[in-house]
């Protein structure tokens, strides 16, 4: 009976050891961010961090100006969501309201197999079959540019968008649906009218986690667009908060070095706007 | 009348424009899976799988990739699994607090939502830097754990959570002790969940670039045994593609490369499917 009593003492604590890791790896993280992040704001300046519009980090005068990041971060971010979610939610409507079953049943693994493809064969893709046609579709000298990182972007944040959307078109009530019918409107009119703004919450939700997407990815990006500390242009070679970290890390050293590490404290900082704006949307949407 | 004719073309206009987005949905995947077998496919040779690159013999192969991904899978695995069903029997099982059931779940979705990129400097400060891993397949597979740890504690927690009531008070009610009837009941009736999470986390590990580039680096050598293996840099298929194609301009190995990780992808998600519809169907039985 004792030895019993204790391995259930024992076994208690364990698995709260193990609830509390998840816990122990955020402040981790978080620590690990601000500590090594906050040295070079310190060195630098936060308003010359952050608003200095010149990177030369490696220049006999280095520059740590970082707003060229974060603004192409912004607009490409931006831009994948205004070409993504048309799109992602036009799909999701399709799935949940207007496809037969064995076609949605085609539709839905499509959508599931594009979330899976790893971030580097859409970087080879884009690379190898993007970029070469936006450079001959614009006449431009090279196709490497904030537009492909855009298209690049947009396709991979369409499975979030669509899969979130389509559970929160599901959830709406059939009786709002087919009040409206009886009222005389068409199904489109119904999806369009009632079902879109009854789900409006779960779709913003889908939307946010496609941003954090967005802003979060490196590798694909880096591919296809350029990598130039670049002011944003929309046919310039630009460079994302991401990637700035990632092009450099492998050789930079001492205050280059820190300065990294306070684009990521930048990125990091972004990411967890964008999460509390996530739990936000998604407990209205609770209650509602 | 007009306002009946207006109608009618606004319906039709929407109708089309939703088919074209599903239409181009579907159709975007078709072409790049298409594209990438047809220029991949033909560079799979048995040469490139089965040796490592040679600089003598001027050839590329990615055995020790492959090597390198299965064991970063099996190492990650092998930690993540305990701790992240852990934490889930905890918070359904055991936790009574509710404010911290609310702190672990808000970490763990803040978790999900950190940039892989953060990960792998994380990874690097912490495991490669602070605890002297250096860049190696260990410090990649640590900072992997913390990574996928979210997926495992969320698809595990839903399974238990279709549990029925009566299995834990019949258990219970014959004397079972809590952690008999987790272990003989609880975690049985769960396992298609539990598999889930492994499957979907085998699919981020495979996929899984930017982390792993900065801890467990991009090296390229067969070690003579798996722990060598484990204490020095190895880089997975992702980083491979990315190396040979970035770096040293092989567009025809990055295509094969990306062929076989579509393969891999296509498998995941199909083995994927199948543990979700045993899943659904328990779900629907409880």
């Amino acid at each position: 009976m004792k030895v019993k009593k204790a391995i259930e003492s024992v076994m208690n604590v364990l698995f709260a050891l193990c609830g509390l890791f998840s816990v122990a790896a955020v402040a981790l993280i978080t620590g690990y961010m601000i500590v090594a992040g906050i040295p070079a704001i310190r060195e630098i300046g936060l308003v010359n961090f952050l608003f200095g519009t010149e990177w030369a980090s490696t220049a006999a005068d280095p520059k740590f100006g970082i707003l060229p990041f974060i603004l192409t971060s912004i607009w490409g971010t931006l831009g994948a969501v205004v070409i993504g979610v048309p799109i992602g939610l036009l799909t999701a409507v399709f799935l949940s309201k207007i496809a037969p079953p064995r076609v949605a049943a085609v539709v839905r693994p499509a959508v599931d197999l594009l979330a899976g493809i790893p971030s580097v064969v859409y970087g080879l893709i884009g690379m190898m079959v993007l970029v070469p046609a936006v450079m001959d579709i614009f006449n431009l000298k090279s196709g490497t540019c904030l537009f492909a990182a855009i298209l690049v972007l947009a396709v991979m944040i369409l499975p979030s968008i669509v899969s979130v959307s389509e559970t929160a078109l599901n959830a709406v009530p059939r009786e709002y649906e087919e009040a409206s019918l009886a009222l005389g409107a068409t199904q489109i009119e119904t999806v369009f009218r009632v079902s879109i703004p009854a789900a409006k919450s779960g779709i913003a939700a889908g939307v946010v986690l496609g941003v954090g997407r967005a802003i979060g990815e490196a590798m694909a990006v880096m591919m296809v667009a350029g990598n130039v500390a670049n002011m944003p242009g929309l046919f310039k070679s630009v460079r994302f908060l991401t990637t700035a970290v990632a092009s450099e890390m492998s050789y930079a050293s001492g205050l280059q070095k820190q300065a990294l590490f306070s684009i990521a404290l930048v990125l990091f900082c972004f990411i967890m706007i964008i999460n509390s704006i996530l739990n936000f949307v998604l407990k209205k949407g609770d209650k509602a | 009348m007009n306002n009946l004719r207006k109608r009618r073309i606004t319906d039709a206009v929407l109708r089309g424009l939703v088919y074209l987005c599903a239409g181009l949905t579907v159709l975007l995947l078709v072409a790049l899976i298409g594209y990438i077998f047809v220029r991949g496919l033909p560079h799979v040779t048995w040469q490139l799988l089965s040796t490592a690159p040679s600089a003598l013999n001027d050839t590329i192969g990615i055995l020790p990739n492959i090597l390198n991904t299965l064991y970063i899978i099996l190492f990650t695995l092998l930690i993540a699994l305990p701790l992240g069903v852990g934490a889930a029997v905890y918070l359904t099982e055991y936790a009574t607090n509710k404010k911290f059931i609310a702190a672990v779940e808000f970490t763990t979705e803040t978790l999900a939502g950190i940039p892989s990129i953060i990960y792998g400097l994380v990874g690097m400060l912490f495991f490669a830097q602070m605890l002297g891993f250096k860049t190696s397949l260990l410090s990649g597979g640590c900072t992997l754990v913390i990574m996928i740890l979210p997926t495992i504690i969320r698809t595990t927690q839903e399974s238990l959570k279709t549990v029925p009531q009566s299995y834990r008070e019949g258990a219970l009610g014959l004397g079972a002790t809590k952690w008999y009837m987790i272990r003989t009941i609880i975690l049985p009736s769960s396992v298609d969940g539990i598999v889930t999470g492994c499957i979907l986390s085998v699919g981020r590990i495979v996929g899984e670039s930017a982390a792993l580039l900065f801890t467990a680096g991009v090296g390229t050598v067969v070690a003579k045994s798996i722990f060598s293996q484990f204490t020095r840099s190895g880089g997975t298929l992702s980083v491979a593609l990315y190396m040979y194609v970035s770096e040293r301009g092989e567009f025809d190995i990055g295509f094969a490369i990306a062929a076989i990780l579509l393969i891999l992808v296509l498998c995941i998600n199909a083995a994927a499917k199948f543990a979700n519809k045993k899943l659904k169907s328990k779900e629907q039985r409880a």
